[in-house]
């Protein structure tokens, strides 16, 4: 007991500089952000260290309440056809051999050494008017005119899809392969129907991956501004454009804090809520 | 055998280029206890999985209950599993993983409360209904296994080496309440090991199984006393070998002559030319050792003397270079290592195996 007690020391010692750095880059910054949440902004330029809580009744705004609304209406629709595709493609990739996994997973991370950036630029070339999307389309003759997809809600709805579909992918990929397949086949055995052995057996014990994915697209596709900015133009204004704006072009720090500081209590609630369903600190599948 | 439960018909199943199963048929009848014995990769996991349904054998048919199911799907089958590593599912309690067959069939809560309470009651674990399947002791898995495998009472439970995992001692004790389970439920029983000692110990009938086929079917008693080929001498009891040719043959008993000497043994049934060669397969406990020069016997040398398990083994050592054992209880002072004796057998203890011969002649000698 004693031994151990000593070994745990020498590990909490070993890893002091992580806890540091973690403090001082990590918790240090948003409590910068908490505090600044609660000030008052400057005339032209910076914070006045006077205490308000006009940040945060801003928020109730109509204008920037339905920024809120609209980016968690865009999230939950990326994250719904994230699943319906995710879930099925990181499930019979576990089931693939293992030569097979490999070549998917090498797929599946040659779109990672490019910028995101460049990627998404890729999707202005598809979906412009007359671009490859249109030409295919009318070249088929499934189209007469241009459909001019480039700045509307499905262009923005494709590249969130696409730029974070690999993390549910990859999250359902894990837990599917470490499921024992011979408890499908107990349950099969035990007279349960292809389908009732998937709802029954298959999909709880891969519900911690398919979870973990959705957390894993749902927040980040809140906060993904860049994405909404040249996929939909200035049509889609989410929160992470709101933040983005309010600190860059208006200098509204204070504000800018707010806004971050709900859109992560929102965040942290949703993985509370994931910690309390699947009963695991974990999230499946973080590379 | 009653009534046939279950019947096999020249079953066939490849994997690739490899034949896993070549031509299995048998016939099993109503509340028999069917070992299926080998080592691994001779193919009895892949018959097992094959009457579950898991597997599709590419030529043969499977009959259940005189009915064509080589194509039903495995939950349309009246036949259940305990898997080798149970397989219970780990995100349901002990009471979820029994009564989940019947939560399938729709049935009212109370009636799984009751075959959940029954079936534990079975397998002596009552009480265990809140229990999650990691809490449990390998043991109590096993017969959770086995609960929710029987809760429905098929007609034929198939059993996938079930107590592979466990000790010596709880192996011993499971293999006496798995027959009594098996006498009291009437449930026909398929019961896949490796291990001759559990199929002897347990079984109404052995098929002992090589290669993807039975090289012998019969009780335990036929299998351990007429073994019908050296591979089945050797591997269930392991008994010795040798080869030589026949002398004379009268009154069903043949006389051969092998390494330097004479041994006897049963016609059962063959019939032998005078010159032919022929193999014998003779038990360690039936070979005795002989003062007599005259009595039919082979010189050997006594090349090692252990002593396990209350058996002494006396490792000899024919002119010929064949290697032999001989067994006895207790400790047996009289024989010393270096020793030159000469070894005997009565002929009714010892068979010859390997014979080219019609099986209809074979079983009609046993």
């Amino acid at each position: 007991m004693r031994a151990r007690r000593k070994k745990r020391g020498g590990v909490w010692l070993t890893l002091l500089p992580l806890y540091l750095f973690t403090l001082v880059f990590v918790a240090g910054p948003l409590v910068y952000m908490l505090v600044l949440s609660f000030q008052t902004r400057a005339e032209v330029w910076g914070v006045i260290h006077e205490f308000t809580t006009d940040n945060y009744q801003n928020i109730l705004q109509p204008v920037y309440l339905n920024t809120f609304l609209e980016s968690f209406r865009l999230a939950i629709v990326s994250t719904l056809l994230i699943c319906a595709i995710g879930y099925p493609f990181g499930y019979f990739m576990a089931k693939l051999s293992p030569v097979w996994k490999g070549r998917v997973m090498m797929l599946l991370m040659i779109p990672f050494w490019t910028s995101s950036l460049i990627r998404l630029y890729g999707w202005i070339i598809i979906f412009r008017a007359n671009g490859t999307l249109d030409k295919l389309l009318m070249g088929l003759g499934l189209t007469d005119s241009p459909l001019k997809l480039l700045y509307t809600y499905p262009a923005v709805v494709v590249g969130m899809v696409y730029a974070l579909l690999q993390f549910m992918i990859l999250a359902v990929y894990s837990s599917a392969e470490k499921l024992d397949w011979s408890l499908v086949e107990a349950a099969r055995d035990l007279g349960a129907t292809p389908l009732k052995a998937f709802l029954t057996v298959t999909l709880p014990l891969t519900l911690p991956g398919l979870l973990s994915g959705v957390i894993l697209t749902f927040i980040p596709s809140m906060g993904l501004f860049f994405i909404a900015d040249i996929l939909g133009g200035n049509k889609v204004v989410l929160v992470g454009s709101l933040i983005q704006d309010q600190l860059m072009k208006a200098h509204n720090w204070p504000f800018a804090a707010a806004l971050s500081v709900v859109l992560m209590v929102l965040t942290s609630l949703m993985i509370s809520l994931y910690k309390r369903v699947t009963h695991t600190t974990e999230l499946e599948g973080l590379l | 055998m009653g009534e046939t439960i279950l019947e096999l018909q020249s079953i066939a199943k490849r994997f690739g280029q490899t034949d896993v199963l070549n031509g299995v048929s048998i016939s099993i009848g109503k509340g028999e206890f069917i070992t299926l014995l080998g080592p691994s990769g001779c193919g009895k996991t892949t018959t097992l999985r094959i009457i579950a349904g898991l597997e599709t054998p590419d030529e043969g048919r499977v009959l259940l209950n005189g009915k064509d199911v080589t194509d039903t799907e495995p939950n349309q089958r009246d036949v259940n599993t305990v898997f080798q590593n149970y397989a219970l599912f780990p995100h349901m309690t002990v009471a979820a993983n029994i009564g989940y067959s019947l939560r399938l069939k729709r049935r009212s809560r109370e009636e799984i409360r009751a075959a959940v309470k029954e079936a534990l009651a079975l397998v002596q674990l009552s009480g265990y209904e809140r229990r999650m399947p990691s809490e449990l002791s390998g043991g109590q898995r096993q017969r959770v296994a086995i609960a929710r495998a029987v809760v429905n009472r098929p007609s034929v439970l198939l059993l996938d080496e079930p107590l592979g995992a466990l000790d010596l001692q709880l192996r011993r004790q499971m293999q006496s309440e798995l027959k009594a389970l098996q006498k009291q439920l009437g449930i026909t029983f398929i019961y896949i090991t490796h291990d001759q000692e559990e199929a002897l110990n347990m079984s109404d009938r052995i098929a002992v199984m090589r290669g993807g086929r039975f090289e012998q079917l019969g009780s335990p008693a036929e299998v351990y006393d007429s073994p019908r080929t050296s591979y089945v001498a050797r591997f269930v009891g392991t008994a010795n070998v040798l080869t030589g040719t026949v002398r004379s043959v009268e009154n069903g008993v043949l006389s051969a002559e092998c390494a330097g000497g004479c041994a006897g043994a049963l016609c059962r049934g063959y019939s032998f030319l005078p010159g032919s060669s022929v193999t014998l397969a003779v038990r360690s406990e039936h070979v005795e050792f002989t003062r007599d020069k005259n009595a039919c016997g082979l010189p050997a040398v006594i090349r090692e003397k252990t002593f396990a398990g209350g058996m002494l083994r006396i490792a000899l050592t024919l002119a010929d270079g064949t290697e032999l054992v001989a067994s006895r209880h207790g400790i047996d002072l009289a024989v010393r290592t270096g020793e030159a004796v000469r070894v005997t057998w009565q002929p009714e203890n010892a068979v010859p195996v390997d014979v080219d011969a019609p099986t209809g002649a074979a079983e009609a000698g046993a």
